[in-house]
């Protein structure tokens, strides 16, 4: 596998459910062996775009490849080298979690034994163990989703979509997700994930696509999409708030940009451009006497980038703190 | 539950890959989703009601309601009704299986059946397959249930398995039809509603209950051409170790029009729903 190979490659992909462009002309490019998360609000395409490149529904313009293999042309090939994960567990309610993996193994060319062996891994390996012969209608919502991964893993395909593989789990069960997604990759898997949550494209994607209705809006990585909203902020807080004057002429001194002194706690906010910078400010403290209660960077976080990139409703509030704090 | 799979994943590259299903491959798939159906009647015994209990209802019930009517007495009665109750509870059940399709596919296991690697055809050609499971049921049944009320057939053991195997065969080619409007439909109370506006005409304006004799010239006619009629006809024949003639040949070459219209017809549909 050479490092420039290209998992998933969308170009123009249009997908038109009556009069609404849900997917509108969506580019992706995705290396292989790599995370990449596609980040949007509901009704942004981002299943549907999942759906047109894992051969569940065909678009109606622009071509999808996977592993150079057409979506549309060559989707028996494709579904020989992805695996899906969908929004609700796409396993069956009525069997046991045995018995779904069983089939599931079966059809994908497994004999009767291996197909008995790969289950009772892949359930040892989510932790299902103990519940392989109870039905899924007694399964947790977390459960079913390890399952239903464990399900996309069959066939160790090196392609897995996961569409939003952690909605409406409790934050220890996404936590346990987003390891086990972490583990996939370790494994020579590239993966495909949507979400809504911008912490989750943040923690696990090696790269991001912003999507909103139906176009891209923004791609790189999570620090170049920070990047493009602003730099991170140095906070301090004095012990003492008489020092504020003199720790302003030193920021001006050391990092030679203006701190913004918040009257109300001592608190003093300064755009840090070059961390490396932030030693000899401190030591430049101590030297003068000046005391720090407190000492803290802020990162613009995703959710400024994508309210800054979408625009969308509440975009103006946050922007309007954002330069509350650094202005 | 963070260690997965130690092994590493062999690389898109050097995979071996294929752009068709072959027919064995076909064959192979579908009968894994019929073992599927069979695993999930053994969760869901409640879907065995319409073929237990309803044929002994019907047979029991329509026997002594029409017996002395149609044909003077209960027992002469017996060798124009057993074929023709069975023929209609089988074909009825075959309703269920296309209402039971839609269900199922509300389900978000269809999902994961479209994105494997598998033949098309295979998630309804197995729920179709595994079917045929409950008509051999309400065939059985049926037979025991006529017996039981003094039903003597000719033909013996060998004569109602040949009936058994030949009507259970259409059942499975007319349940297309229905698992086409399963496919089609939007809700599966809709599926009903379809489905027995066609059964009833289907399987009541037959030689099931009556002498087409004794219709109207317009719907004799009907009657004689109907499919049902030729499968009771041959069915009655088998079971009386009579000859069987071509009735037994139009009812195959029904039943092979039919899968052979609403197959593809029903795969295509399926394809399409997202």
């Amino acid at each position: 596998m050479t490092s420039t190979e290209l998992a998933v490659e969308a170009e123009g992909l249009v997908k038109v459910f009556g009069s609404n462009r849900a997917v509108d002309g969506v580019d992706l490019r995705v290396q292989a062996g790599t995370v990449y998360g596609v980040l949007g609000p509901n009704g942004a395409g981002k299943t549907t775009t999942i759906s047109m490149l894992a051969t569940l529904l065909k678009p109606d313009g622009g071509t999808g490849r996977v592993f150079g293999h057409d979506v549309v042309k060559e989707a028996n090939i494709v579904r020989q080298l992805i695996g899906v994960t969908g929004q609700y567990a796409s396993v069956d309610e009525k069997l046991s979690a045995n018995e779904n993996l069983y089939i599931f193994g079966r059809l994908l060319g497994l004999s009767g034994k291996q197909a008995k062996a790969k289950s009772a891994e892949l359930l040892e390996a989510f932790g299902l163990t103990d519940a392989a012969k109870r039905p899924l209608a007694k399964f947790s919502g977390g459960m079913r989703r390890r399952l239903d991964l464990a399900a996309s893993l069959i066939a160790q395909p090196p392609l897995i979509f996961l569409d939003e593989p952690t909605t409406g789990l409790d934050p220890r069960t996404r936590g346990q997700m987003w390891d086990t997604i972490r583990s996939l990759v370790a494994t020579g898997s590239t993966v495909l994930l949507t979400t809504q949550y911008l912490d989750e494209a943040d923690q696990l994607a090696d790269r991001i696509a912003v999507i909103d209705t139906g176009k891209v809006v923004a791609e790189g990585t999570a620090d170049e999409l920070k990047a493009s909203v602003g730099t991170s902020s140095l906070i301090l807080r004095l012990t003492d708030r008489n020092d504020t004057g003199e720790a302003l002429r030193i920021i001006a001194e050391v990092f030679g940009v203006q701190g913004t002194p918040s009257p109300e706690a001592g608190r003093i906010t300064a755009p840090m451009s070059d961390p490396d910078r932030v030693t000899d400010l401190l030591l430049a403290f101590r030297g003068a006497g000046i005391r720090l209660a407190e000492f803290s960077v802020q990162k613009p976080t995703l959710d400024e980038v994508f309210l800054t990139i979408t625009g969308h409703g509440v975009a103006t509030d946050a922007v309007e703190d954002t330069e509350e704090v650094r202005a | 539950m963070t260690t997965i799979a130690t092994n590493r994943i062999v690389p898109a590259s050097e995979r071996r890959l294929k752009n068709h299903t072959s027919i064995a491959q076909t064959v192979r798939n579908s009968l894994v989703m019929a073992y599927r159906g069979l695993v999930k009647f053994r969760r869901t015994p409640e879907q065995f009601f319409d073929v237990t209990l309803q044929p002994i209802l019907f047979t029991v019930m329509f026997t002594f309601l029409f017996g002395g009517a149609l044909a003077g007495d209960i027992q002469k009665y017996l060798p124009t009704i057993i074929p023709g109750v069975l023929a209609q509870t089988v074909i009825t059940a075959s309703v269920v299986t296309g209402v039971q399709l839609r269900e199922d596919m509300d389900k978000g296991v269809f999902d994961r059946f479209r994105s494997l690697p598998i033949a098309r055809i295979a998630p309804l050609a197995g729920a179709l397959t595994a079917d045929t499971l409950r008509y051999a049921i309400a065939t059985t049944i049926t037979f025991l249930t006529g017996i039981a009320i003094g039903w003597r057939p000719e033909g013996g053991v060998l004569g109602l398995v040949l009936a058994g195997l030949l009507i259970v065969a259409v059942a499975w080619a007319i349940s297309w039809i229905f698992a086409f409007f399963g496919v089609i439909a939007r809700t599966a109370s809709s599926v009903q509603g379809i489905s027995f506006m066609v059964l009833f005409p289907l399987t009541f304006l037959s030689n099931a209950y009556v002498n087409t004799a004794t219709m109207p010239g317009w719907l004799r006619w009907f009657a004689d051409v109907n499919p049902v009629s030729h499968v009771i006809t041959a069915m009655r024949n088998i079971v009386a170790a009579q000859p069987v003639g071509a009735d037994v040949w139009w009812t195959l070459l029904g039943a092979a029009v039919m899968v052979a219209v609403f197959a593809p017809l029903t795969v295509r549909a399926y394809m399409r729903k997202a």
